[in-house]
């Protein structure tokens, strides 16, 4: 018998499975839950994007693009990062193509950190930058956000961390789970803290189209911030292209020469379907991206006015499609809340801490649902809350 | 404001002002305004319920009606219009530009009741040239809403 145990890699054995595991099992084993779960648009892909797809099957032939990319969707890029950001990337050498907004965050990490360097993430936050930064053998450090702040970094909470080991801080806005965004302003001050250090940004914005009321800020537009940022972005949120697989990453011409080899051992090239219907994307769907959000915004509108309502104080997030409510007034730890709330009404929201320790206390729920769907669960959060805070 | 508020309502009239406001970021006050004018302008002329008709116990039938008709001299389709539309069977009658000229949608407790209505009603109707009548047999979506087939949500429960 092969002893696997011994065999196989520390760094990963010591990764934790996703702390949602059990919530999955629970779930698949309920009949008839409502969900608010997903971190997935509902929307359909615009179909300028899928007809491109189409015609392109029938036409040409589906072999590898060069490794960073076709060059036509590069340009593309780096014409609406300008256009929308004003942020400038040279499309030959400071733009690669990747297989989602994931494989760029993998890249970004594994061209920087050596060993015992010191990554920053801010949390709560999506679960993959810690996983990654412990693989090559860094440290992570978290920084915790706090609602008072409405999750924003703080420029007291970023010094407070940095170490003449940090290599790079993570900073993901606007956010999931909580929904925070940061303003010209709040990335002002991060950037007065990074300016005369070496610290370099991974600034992940696959939320940035999902913002309501004010436009997003990229802290690469920030004076003396581009040189130290790496931008990651993607089409899966914006245009409902999640399954389609495909984001980028932008950065430095340095930076972007070794995120570029491991791309090419890795994974050669993004999928060359995908790269076709991502140029429509970028050119023709302004008015689709714009119609998903404002329907977005009402949703969360309705959900953020619900949970007041019933008690689950919420901050008003601005980005991406997340609510982030604060469920202590029941006196339940995340997981029973939402462990609970499944047993009881069906309907399934992710315990805050899946993404991160500061998260405790809160729930994550979703609106990428239809209204009716929205406000149907709602109604179940709150007969579930008024059992729960009377009747113990 | 206004463009949202009737998307709003097309999807669903019954939501309360308070509602509509919470979802527009809106006063309820300045809703109800925003309502009462589209009212008064005729922007919004009436609310109505969407039926699955399979689930009415009482039996209906809807049929689509083609008609041929020779323009009048100076008023063109609209005195043939005006009387079609006085008939209380007529669900709805619209102009058509292609093969035939008015398309009327038309209901009746039966089959019968359709073809009496298009034999002693319509063709008779002076300038009308010819009829193709169509029977529904079953209604999958309507104003936007899925009859009976939901749409099926293939996402999973979780997703981070």
């Amino acid at each position: 018998m092969i002893d696997y145990e011994s065999i196989l890699s520390e760094k990963v054995k010591e990764m934790k499975p996703s702390g949602i595991r059990k919530f999955f099992d629970l779930a698949a084993n309920t009949e008839g839950v409502i969900s608010l779960g997903v971190g997935e648009p509902d929307f359909q892909t615009p179909w300028a994007v899928r007809k491109t797809a189409l015609d392109v099957l029938e036409r040409k032939r589906m072999i590898y693009s060069a490794n960073q990319g076709m060059n036509e969707l590069r340009e593309e890029i780096s014409a609406y990062l300008d256009r929308k950001y004003n942020i400038k990337y040279d499309a030959k050498g400071e733009v690669i193509v990747t297989v989602g907004g994931s494989e760029a965050i993998d890249l970004a990490i594994r061209a920087l950190v050596n060993p015992g360097d010191e990554v920053l993430i801010v949390e709560p936050c999506f679960v993959c930058y810690k996983p990654i930064v412990e693989l090559m053998h860094g440290k992570a450090i978290s920084i915790s956000t706090k609602q008072e702040n409405r999750f924003k970094l703080t420029a007291d909470e970023l010094r407070s961390h940095l170490t003449d080991r940090t290599k790079l801080l993570i900073l993901p806005y606007p956010n999931n789970p909580t929904g925070g965004i940061m303003t010209r302003e709040d990335l002002e001050a991060i950037a007065e803290v990074l300016r005369d250090t070496n610290v370099l940004v991974l600034s992940d914005e696959i939320y940035s189209e999902l913002t309501y009321g004010r436009k997003h800020c990229s802290i690469a537009e920030i004076d003396g911030m581009w040189e130290r940022t790496i931008y990651v972005s993607g089409f899966s949120k914006a245009f409902a292209m999640t399954g389609w697989r495909l984001g980028y990453v932008c950065a430095p011409q340095p930076i972007a020469v070794q995120m570029l080899k491991i791309h090419q051992y890795a994974i050669m090239c993004a999928p060359t379907m995908s790269q076709y219907a991502a140029i429509t994307a970028l050119r023709d769907c302004d008015r689709e991206v714009e119609k998903m959000t404002e329907e977005y915004n009402v949703r969360r509108r309705i959900l953020v006015d619900g949970f007041n309502r019933i008690g689950l104080t919420c901050f008003e997030p601005e980005g991406a499609f997340y609510v982030f409510p604060c469920i202590r007034s029941t006196g339940m730890t995340s997981e029973d809340f939402c462990a609970r709330l499944l047993e009881e009404e069906k309907v399934a929201v992710v315990p805050g801490n899946a993404f991160g320790e500061s998260g405790e206390g809160f729930v994550r729920v979703s609106y990428a649902y239809s209204l009716k769907h929205l406000m149907e669960a709602l109604k179940c959060i709150e007969r579930f809350v008024k059992r729960h805070t009377q009747g113990e | 404001m206004k463009k949202q508020l009737i998307a709003l309502l097309r999807q669903n009239a019954r939501l309360s002002n308070e509602q509509l406001a919470v979802m527009l970021g809106a006063t309820e006050a300045a809703v109800a305004a925003e309502i009462r004018a589209l009212e008064e302008q005729g922007v919004i002329m009436g609310y109505s319920a969407i039926v699955n008709e399979e689930k009415i116990e009482q039996e209906q039938v809807t049929a689509i009606i083609e008609l041929r008709v020779t323009p009048q001299k100076d008023c063109g389709f609209e005195e043939i219009a005006s009387i079609i539309t006085q008939y209380e069977e007529v669900e709805s009658l619209s102009l058509m530009a292609g093969a035939y000229d008015l398309a009327v949608t038309v209901k009746g407790a039966n089959v019968k009741d359709i073809a009496m209505f298009v034999s002693q009603r319509l063709a008779p109707l002076s300038g009308v040239l010819s009829t193709a009548t169509y029977f529904i047999l079953k209604t999958y979506k309507e104003k936007g809403i899925f009859i009976e087939t939901e749409e099926k949500d293939e996402r999973g429960f979780f997703c981070p």
